[in-house]
């Protein structure tokens, strides 16, 4: 009977130990896992924060890593991202508003919902190599912002489309039932009711969208942005660079003190990703409290 | 999906006396609303289909002059060098052999993460974390590629293995499991937060410790939820570019020793296209050929984490 008790109590203590020892293990992981952000930015402002300045941002690249800067891969950022915007953002909420409100369920309507999950998997570097045979070449765009754009659109569209879906079943039913109720037909219905309600769900997702787009290198890569361009561009079939690819290129040149200037290049580039997401963010939490309330 | 299956108009159309213009009118609007709107969703699937006939036609190009044989079944990948071989084994080993110690990093750090946000962190902690969480997953590849190069292989990598060179297949392993904890952390969560309540307060009811429920009710009630985030992670690995292109080297290597150089086959498109090789040659085709295998990959991976994800739904939802 002793015995009994005390290898029970000895048994719970052993489980209690367990219980204990893999709840730190988590805590662990977790912290390990944000770790390593902590120490990414370190290392990335370590080496970079003495090189930037007014002059890095404000000057073209150079031979010469002291007299290099940003100028021309900060501007092509901007145009690239503006005009993914104007192609991806109403494509991608158009398609989102034709699967949630009007597709019937049928095998057209499964077929755009698997390929679209499917596509967002696609590795960017082929979203690359088709802007290069479709756009660049077929089109015949050249390397232009134009070409850019129209590749990142693809690449980012299937993460508008998932994101304004979200946004779109996050309505409640009953301020369509409403709609129709006063009369609405569907379109009114849609365009007055429902897409104003989802909105800032939409916009979250369209802003962390175009922020995916703006880091992406590999795809510009393969479509041949310039890595030498000393000018900002001037229009839409101008030729251009952007901060990923001024990045990678620095990042490989042998000499240090371009590594400083890949340092700084990518702190400018954080900073403009991170004010992206905080928006997205406050966004999204006004969003979730106006529903609540 | 649709929430009523007659059209807004049809009641109407049945009172034939009283269909006038401006209600015709409506009703051609509200055709081209739906047809515009129809397109829009066809864009993607244009899309797919745009993906693979660009793939299919060069690689199909690439193939009457290469034997298929040769390709998956050569030792040797030298396609801009004479004597050009055209084996993508090498290639391809580097890809799966980078991958793999990437999930084996990133799958136990990512699943304890989730677990611990699931089953154990309370909500003001959670409402920090996963904010955290996402500002990492939002991290650009080349400045991973950066960290991987600068940081990783750098000062941590070479001293602690004495290696002489630079690039190695670890730091570029290292830096994707880092790029995909996030990815693993959010979906498994996902997954755990889907198991009914119920379930977990019946174990707690018998008795059972935290660390129990989850090992032996959480988990394996979402398990095909967090395979299909494996999946989906390991799929990420190989589709990356920048991180390899910057940190793994440049040379194809058929080992299986993370310490060496090795060179993927995103890296290698890389490299080609960086190059001055002309296009339409058959140099230039290789790239086709390596994206075609890399696509087909990756594609039939992510098909398969979506059936279980799928499967995951139906029981629970």
């Amino acid at each position: 009977m002793t015995t009994a008790t005390s290898t029970f109590s000895g048994h719970i203590r052993r489980r209690r130990i367990f219980a204990m020892a893999f709840a730190v293990l988590c805590a662990a992981a977790t912290f390990v896992a944000i770790g390593f952000l902590g120490l990414l930015l370190y290392d990335v402002l370590k080496q970079g924060l003495g090189g930037v300045s007014w002059d890095f941002i404000n000057s073209y690249p150079s031979r010469k890593p002291e007299e290099a800067g940003i100028k021309a891969a900060l501007w092509g950022t901007i145009w690239l991202m503006f005009m993914t915007a104007i192609f991806a953002v109403p494509i991608g909420i158009g398609s989102a508003i034709y699967l949630e409100e009007y597709a019937p369920r049928n095998w057209l309507s499964r077929i755009i919902q698997i390929n679209i999950s499917n596509l967002a998997g696609v590795p960017s570097i082929v979203y690359g190599l088709l802007g290069l045979a479709l756009f660049v070449r077929a089109m015949q765009l050249e390397r232009s912002v134009m070409a850019g754009a129209l590749t990142i659109s693809l690449l980012i569209l299937p993460i508008i489309i998932i994101a304004a879906q979200e946004a779109l079943r996050a309505v409640p039913n009953s301020i369509r039932e409403g709609a129709y109720a006063v009369g609405a037909t569907r379109s009114q219905m849609v365009f007055r009711q429902v897409v104003p309600a989802a909105l800032p769900g939409m916009m979250t997702g369209i802003i962390l969208a175009l922020s995916r787009g703006i880091g992406e290198t590999a795809p510009l890569i393969m479509i041949g942005a310039l890595l030498f361009v000393p000018f900002t561009p001037d229009g839409p079939f101008s030729r251009f660079t952007v901060l990923p690819i001024q990045i990678f290129n620095w990042s490989q040149r042998p000499q240090e003190e371009f590594h400083q200037n890949a340092a700084a290049a990518i702190i400018v580039l954080l900073i403009v990703l991170l004010t992206m997401n905080s928006i997205a963010i406050v966004l999204r939490n006004r969003f979730q409290n106006s529903h609540r309330g | 999906m649709a929430r009523t299956d007659s059209s807004a108009g049809s009641p109407r159309s049945r009172v034939k006396p009283r269909r006038d213009l401006g209600a015709r009118a409506l009703n051609i609007r509200e055709i081209v609303i739906h047809g515009m709107l129809l397109a829009c969703a066809l864009v993607s699937v244009l899309t797919t289909t745009a993906i693979v006939i660009v793939l299919l036609e060069e690689t199909l190009a690439f193939f009457q002059e290469i034997s298929p044989l040769d390709f998956f079944g050569g030792t040797k990948w030298t396609p801009l060098f004479t004597p050009a071989n055209y084996g993508v084994l090498p290639l391809l080993a580097g890809t799966l052999l980078i991958s793999i110690v990437a999930a084996a990093f990133a799958v136990p750090l990512g699943l304890l993460t989730a677990i611990f946000l699931s089953e154990y962190a309370p909500s003001w902690l959670r409402s920090i974390i996963k904010p955290i969480l996402e500002v990492l997953a939002g991290i650009p590849t080349v400045v991973l590629g950066f960290f991987a190069l600068f940081f990783l292989a750098e000062d941590i990598v070479k001293p602690l293995f004495q290696t002489t060179g630079l690039f190695s297949a670890l730091a570029a392993a290292i830096a994707i499991g880092i790029m995909v904890i996030p990815l693993v952390a959010s979906l498994s969560e996902d997954a755990m937060q889907a198991v009914p309540r119920s379930l977990r307060e019946g174990a707690f009811a018998l008795g059972a410790t935290r660390f129990e429920v989850s090992r032996r009710v959480v988990v394996p009630a979402a398990l095909s939820g967090i395979m299909a985030a494996f999946i989906l992670a390991t799929s990420r690995a190989i589709g990356e570019t920048m991180i390899v292109a910057l940190a793994a080297g440049s040379t194809p290597n058929l080992t299986w020793n993370p310490l060496e150089p090795m060179q993927t086959m995103t890296a290698y498109i890389v490299a080609v296209s960086l190059g001055d090789t002309p296009q339409g040659s058959l140099e230039f085709r290789t790239i086709f050929a390596v994206a075609m295998t890399l696509f087909i990959m990756t594609f039939a991976m992510n098909l398969f984490s979506q059936y279980l994800l799928r499967k995951f739904r139906e029981v629970y939802e």
